[in-house]
C-alpha cells in the first residue's frame, strides 16, 4: 500500500488528485444548440407581446390613436432608411460614451477615495447611496439652469445619475474584500501600491463591473431624459425625435424609437453580462445558468 | 522587522527566539490578554509544534513572528531570517491560476521574468502540482490548494516557515499525504518550522518538539521531546502513547480553567 511508505507518497498523492478532480462529464453542446437554448424563451417574451398589442389593437382600444403592430414595424423599417435615425442614435450614442466615461472617471475616483479614507466613509458613504436613488429627471432643470440647453448639460445628468452608482460598486467591493486575502498578500511582501494591483484592485474587480453595469443603466435613463428636455438646434437626437413625435402625435413614430432605445439598451445589457460572466467564472463564482 | 531581506546575511542564533512575548488587545476593563510573557526558541532546521485548546493565542503568536503585528511587551527575532505564513484556509488569490499565485510573491521581491517561470516549475513540481499550473484554485480539491499555498510560501524564499492548522480542514487521507510532503521539503530545504495544530497526534507526527500553550492567557505550560524515528506514523504505538501523555497534561489545564 503506497501510504504506508512514506518515502514515496508521490504515487499515492497523484492518485489522490485524479479521483478528487474527476469531473462530472459534461455533454459539450453545439455553438447553435446553445445559442438557441438561450434565444428562444426569449424570442417567445417577444412574440407574446407581439400578440398581446395585436390584441388591444383588434379590441378597438383607443383605435384612433393607438396603431397595431403592422403599423409600427413599418413605420420604424422606413425610418431605418432615413440618415436622419441613424445620425440621431449616433448623436446619442456619442453622448451616452462620453458622459459615461466622465462618470467612469470620476465615480472611480470617489469611490476609491471614499473606500480607503475612513473619515471620508462616513461623510460621504450615505450621501452617494442618497444620490443614486435621486430619479434622473431632477437634475435636468438644475442642469439647464446652470449650463443652459447645452450638451454640456445633458452630459452633465449622466454623470450625475452614473458616478454614484460606479462609486458604489467599488466601495462595496472593498468593503467584501476577504481580509484573509489581504493578510496573504502581506505577508508575501505586497506593500500599498503593489497590494493596491495585486490583491485589492483584482478582488474589487466583480462588484466594481456590477456598478459599471448599473452606471450604465442609471446614466442611459438620464441621457433620455435629458435630451427629451434639452433640444438643441441641429442635432438630432433620440430624445428630440421623441419630442417631436410627441408634438405632433405620431404614436408610430414614438413607438418606434422606443424600441430603437430598448434595442440599444439590451445590446450595451448584453455587452456587460458578457464581461461579468467571463470575470465570474474566472473567480469561479459562476453558476453555469449565466443568461 | 524581522522580514527585512537587507538582514539576510546577518542570520544568527535561533531561527525564532519569542522572549517574554505578551500581547493584549483593547485597553482597559475589556482589554484582553491573548498572550502572556510566552518564550519559546526554535532552533535552525527545527520543527517544533505549537499546541493548545482554542484561544491559546497560537495565531495570534505566529502573526507576531511573520511581522503582521507587534507584540506588547517582550522580544522577537527571527534573526535577520525571512518568515513564510500558511493558513488553514489556502488564502490563494481565485483570480489567478495555481501558477501565477505561486509566481506572486517572486513578482512581489523584483525576481526577473525568466528566473520565475524557472522557480515556479520547479515548485509546483516539488508539491507535485506540475499538471495543474493552469488551473484555478476553485477547479482544485482541499489538498490540491494547500499544496499550491504551501509552494507560495516556499517561493518567499523563507528559511521560516510559519503553519497555522495547515491541514486542520483536510480529510485523513490526503493529510498523512501531506505531512510526508511537508516532512520531505523540510528536511531537503533545512526549513525551520513552527506548526501550531490542535491536533495532538499531528504535532506528535510532525514535530522535534512539542510545545503546550495554556489557554486565556496564552502561556507556555509544557514541553515534550519526540525523540522516535522519522518517518513516523500518524497511528503507531510510540506516536499514539506520547499523544496520550500529552492529551493527559492538556486535559489538566482545561480542567483547571472549570474551577
Amino acid at each position: 500500500m503506497a501510504i504506508e511508505t512514506p518515502q514515496e507518497p508521490a504515487a499515492a498523492l497523484a492518485g489522490l488528485d485524479q479521483l478528487e478532480l474527476a469531473p462530472p462529464q459534461q455533454a459539450k453542446r453545439h455553438i447553435l444548440a446553445k445559442t438557441w437554448a438561450a434565444a428562444w424563451p426569449k424570442l417567445l417574451a417577444l412574440v407574446l407581446a407581439l400578440v398581446i398589442w395585436q390584441l388591444v389593437y383588434l379590441s378597438g382600444f383607443k383605435s384612433a390613436i393607438l396603431p397595431g403592430p403592422a403599423t409600427t414595424l413599418t413605420d420604424l423599417w422606413h425610418q431605418l432608411h432615413h440618415a436622419q435615425l441613424w445620425s440621431a442614435i449616433g448623436t446619442t450614442l456619442r453622448r451616452a460614451v462620453i458622459g459615461f466615461a466622465l462618470a467612469l472617471v470620476i465615480g472611480t475616483v470617489v469611490g476609491a477615495l471614499v473606500s480607503r479614507i475612513r473619515p471620508l466613509r462616513a461623510a460621504v458613504g450615505s450621501l452617494i447611496t442618497a444620490l443614486q436613488t435621486l430619479p434622473s429627471i431632477v437634475w435636468v432643470p438644475f442642469a439647464i439652469i446652470l449650463f443652459g440647453a447645452t450638451t454640456t448639460a445633458i452630459l452633465f445628468v449622466v454623470v450625475m445619475t452614473a458616478a454614484p452608482a460606479i462609486a458604489n460598486g467599488l466601495i462595496a467591493g472593498a468593503d467584501f474584500l476577504p481580509p484573509l486575502l489581504l493578510r496573504a498578500g502581506k505577508t508575501m511582501g505586497l506593500r500599498r501600491v503593489s497590494l493596491y494591483r495585486h490583491v485589492i484592485m483584482p478582488a474589487t474587480l466583480p462588484a466594481f463591473v456590477t456598478g459599471l453595469k448599473q452606471g450604465w443603466a442609471f446614466g442611459w435613463h438620464g441621457l433620455i431624459a435629458g435630451e427629451v428636455v434639452v433640444i438643441i438646434l441641429g442635432q438630432p437626437s433620440l430624445g428630440v425625435f421623441l419630442s417631436n413625435d410627441q408634438d405632433q402625435a405620431d404614436m408610430a413614430g414614438a413607438i418606434s424609437i422606443i424600441l430603437v432605445i430598448l434595442a440599444v439598451g439590451i445590446a450595451v445589457d448584453l455587452l456587460f453580462n458578457l464581461v461579468n460572466g467571463r470575470i465570474r467564472r474566472r473567480w469561479g463564482v459562476a453558476d453555469n445558468s449565466a443568461s | 522587522m524581522t522580514t527585512d531581506p537587507g538582514l539576510d546575511e546577518t542570520r544568527t542564533g535561533a531561527a525564532i527566539r519569542i522572549d517574554e512575548v505578551s500581547k493584549t488587545f483593547g485597553r482597559g476593563d475589556t482589554a484582553l490578554v491573548a498572550l502572556d510573557r510566552v518564550s519559546l526558541s526554535v532552533a535552525p532546521g527545527e520543527f517544533v509544534c505549537l499546541i493548545g485548546a482554542s484561544g491559546c493565542g497560537k495565531s495570534t503568536l505566529l502573526s507576531l513572528v511573520a511581522g503582521l503585528d507587534a507584540p506588547s511587551s517582550g522580544e522577537l527575532s527571527t534573526g535577520g531570517r525571512r518568515t513564510a505564513l500558511m493558513f488553514q484556509e489556502s488564502a490563494l488569490f481565485p483570480w489567478l491560476t495555481a501558477a501565477k499565485n505561486v509566481e506572486m510573491p517572486l513578482r512581489a521581491s523584483g525576481v526577473p521574468r525568466a528566473e520565475r517561470r524557472e522557480r515556479v516549475a520547479e515548485l509546483l513540481d516539488l508539491v507535485q502540482l506540475s499538471a495543474f499550473g493552469d488551473k484555478r484554485p476553485h477547479e482544485l480539491s482541499g489538498g490540491m490548494r494547500q499544496r499550491v499555498a504551501l509552494a507560495r510560501a516556499l517561493a518567499q524564499d523563507a528559511d521560516v516557515l510559519l503553519m497555522d492548522e495547515p491541514f486542520g480542514a483536510l480529510d485523513a487521507m490526503t493529510r498523512d499525504l501531506l505531512h510526508e510532503v511537508l516532512e520531505g521539503i523540510w528536511r531537503r530545504r533545512q526549513l525551520s518550522i513552527l506548526f501550531v495544530t490542535h491536533e495532538v497526534r499531528e504535532a506528535v507526527r510532525l514535530g522535534d518538539r512539542v510545545v503546550l500553550l495554556s489557554s486565556r492567557p496564552g502561556r507556555v505550560i509544557g514541553e515534550f521531546g519526540v525523540d522516535f524515528e522519522r518517518p513516523r506514523g500518524m497511528d503507531s504505538a510510540q506516536t499514539v502513547g506520547l499523544a496520550i501523555k500529552i492529551k493527559d497534561r492538556l486535559r489538566e489545564e482545561i480542567v483547571r480553567h472549570g474551577h
